[in-house]
């Protein structure tokens, strides 16, 4: 069976800085893979190459098996590839639903006409985006904020709220750039539980960078682990937590007494 | 009383030009984060073609085939003009600006002010130094309320400005672009990632933009009917301050600094003579921009923001 996403060989330079070097992936439709590794190590340019951000140096690049190579950012949004951000990226000043209503901008069809005379048309479809959107705000826990403006926000409520816009492009497969960073124990364990939630109510497959070992370890059926732009290993969560390169680069080599 | 009303309307014709052109300063900088030095000329393009279209259309009238009263000709000039001109404003994203997405910001701006020069000089090449006449196209009324005198034609022009402010507003209230432009404002950076084409939004702006300097050019050229090729020079950066004063990227705040400019320009011609309007005006524009650097509406961005 084709994978939904596959790379491969996917190697990208910074000028003389090689950043990625000979990178394969394959995700399955539903999985959930994670992808871990140092700071610096390579892991967000791996998805600004995917989501068409940076163009790869080298490499092949499938989504559903039609090549992705060289597509402007939106064109692969559309088809199928969400994502969210390691720094909070939300607009600010715009409110959630606002947020989660553009996330489906690719899916509104009706036109100028629609929007200032109130077409039938412009009404159903208003409905059912409002109520796609009304949806994935329960789904992340972010309903009773609809009309509030995102800087009024706590911090968690901010980072489910780039989940649920993230969401709302319909994504076949979800990329979400260390969903728990900065946050407290609280926050960490209800978005961990939204995103299993997630998972399990809507089906994509997703892709999750993360720092913390717990969140990958429990969420992840398979781990990549990056260093130095290079995958040193791949496995299931045990095979990860026991492989002694990873331990290596994560807590430095043991020094022999 | 009477006196200073009557100033005000005044103000509020005045106001009506900076205004309109302003929010294409301040539509193409919340999308782009860079300001267009050459919309002052598409004021000037836009209302050159109004000056055609409204010829055109006198002329196809005078034939007698469609007769059509002087209103009706000023609305189908705006309307087509706009049209028209929205084609001018894409044409230079296109072959102005969207080579250079990505260029030092320096770039961008010695670009809209090159191609101001080329729309001043092109219109001198083709159609001659000699000044043009926009048409008289509706006889001027003079309404008389307790002292203060109204014409028209000021009416018409404020009303039409704040039509066009109002279906603005509209659109990027309720349209999916509309709620894109504001996203962009906010971080260009994620916007593509939801599925929204930054070519499709950039287009727009300018077009829009454009549209709205046109029929601040035809409004122009209703109440000051002399037309030449530099005309859009000084009013472009007068528009250029309201939107800077009005906050850079904030639709309202340009809106509401351009009327603010007519404000300060007309009531400080009537206590000064008319030769140090523009120093005492400005000066005082330069002062509340001391206090206020980011205007009235705008907000201190950080470089960070926009990756």
């Amino acid at each position: 069976m084709m994978p939904l996403l596959q790379v491969e060989n996917m190697t990208h330079f910074f000028g003389g800085l090689r950043a990625v070097h000979d990178y394969n992936l394959s995700i399955e439709k539903g999985e959930v893979r994670g992808l871990i590794g140092p700071n610096g190590a390579g892991k967000t340019t791996i998805f600004n190459l995917i989501t068409g951000v940076y163009k790869p140096s080298e490499g092949k690049l499938a989504l559903d098996g039609a090549s992705i190579v060289g597509l402007q950012p939106h064109q692969i949004a559309s088809m199928g590839i969400g994502r969210t951000f390691q720094n909070l990226r939300l607009w600010r000043h715009m409110t959630v639903l606002e947020h989660v209503r553009l996330g489906r901008y690719s899916k509104i069809t009706y036109g100028l006409v629609g929007a200032f005379l109130g077409t039938p048309q412009r009404h159903r479809e208003e409905a059912e985006i409002e109520a796609h959107a009304m949806r994935l705000m329960k789904l992340t826990h972010t309903d009773r904020f609809a009309n509030t403006v995102v800087t009024n926000l706590p911090y968690g409520v901010q980072r489910r709220v780039e989940l649920a816009r993230a969401l709302a492009t319909e994504p076949k497969i979800l990329f979400l750039d260390e969903p728990t960073a900065g946050m407290n124990p609280e926050e960490l364990i209800d978005m961990m539980n939204i995103v299993r939630e997630v998972h399990k109510e809507l089906g994509m497959a997703i892709f999750l960078i993360e720092h913390r070992m717990k969140v990958v370890m429990d969420l992840c059926e398979r781990i990549q682990t990056l260093v130095f732009g290079e995958v040193i290993a791949e496995g299931a969560p045990e095979e990860i937590r026991n492989n002694p390169q990873v331990i290596d680069a994560y807590l430095g080599k043991e020094v022999e007494a | 009383m009477a006196f200073f009303l009557q100033n005000l309307i005044n103000a509020l014709q005045w106001g009506s030009f900076y205004a309109l052109i302003a929010l294409g300063y301040s539509m193409v900088y919340s999308v782009l984060m860079l300001f267009n030095f050459a919309h002052g000329d598409i004021f000037m393009t836009g209302s050159y073609i109004g000056f055609f279209v409204a010829s055109g259309l006198i002329a196809l009238s005078a034939t007698g085939t469609v007769a059509m009263p002087g209103w009706l000709i000023l609305l189908l000039t705006i309307l087509i003009s706009m049209f028209l001109t929205s084609f001018v404003g894409i044409a230079v994203e296109r072959i102005g600006y969207r080579p250079l997405r990505g260029a030092p910001r320096a770039s961008a701006a010695i670009t809209g002010l090159m191609i101001g020069i080329i729309l001043e000089t092109g219109n001198l090449a083709l159609l001659g130094a000699s000044r043009k006449k926009f048409p008289d196209l509706i006889e001027t009324q003079t309404f008389t309320f307790a002292g203060v005198s109204v014409t028209n034609t000021k009416i018409m022009i404020v009303a039409v400005s704040l039509a066009l402010m109002l279906a603005l507003h509209l659109f990027i209230q309720r349209t999916k672009w509309g709620m894109a432009v504001r996203a962009m404002a906010y971080d260009f950076f994620v916007v593509p990632l939801m599925g929204v084409s930054i070519n499709t939004i950039a287009v727009l702006t300018f077009a829009i933009g454009s549209a709205l300097a046109a029929a601040a050019g035809i409004l122009f050229g209703v109440a000051y009917p002399i037309l030449d090729p530099y005309m859009g020079i000084l009013f472009g950066w007068k528009a250029f301050v309201a939107a800077i004063l009005g906050g850079r990227g904030s639709v309202l705040g340009a809106a509401l600094a351009g009327f603010l400019l007519g404000f300060i320009e007309i009531f400080v011609a009537i206590i000064f003579p008319s030769t140090v309007r523009d120093l005492i005006a400005y000066s005082i524009i330069l002062l509340i921009l001391t206090f206020r650097p980011h205007g009235f509406f705008g907000e201190a961005y950080s470089a960070q923001l926009r990756l």
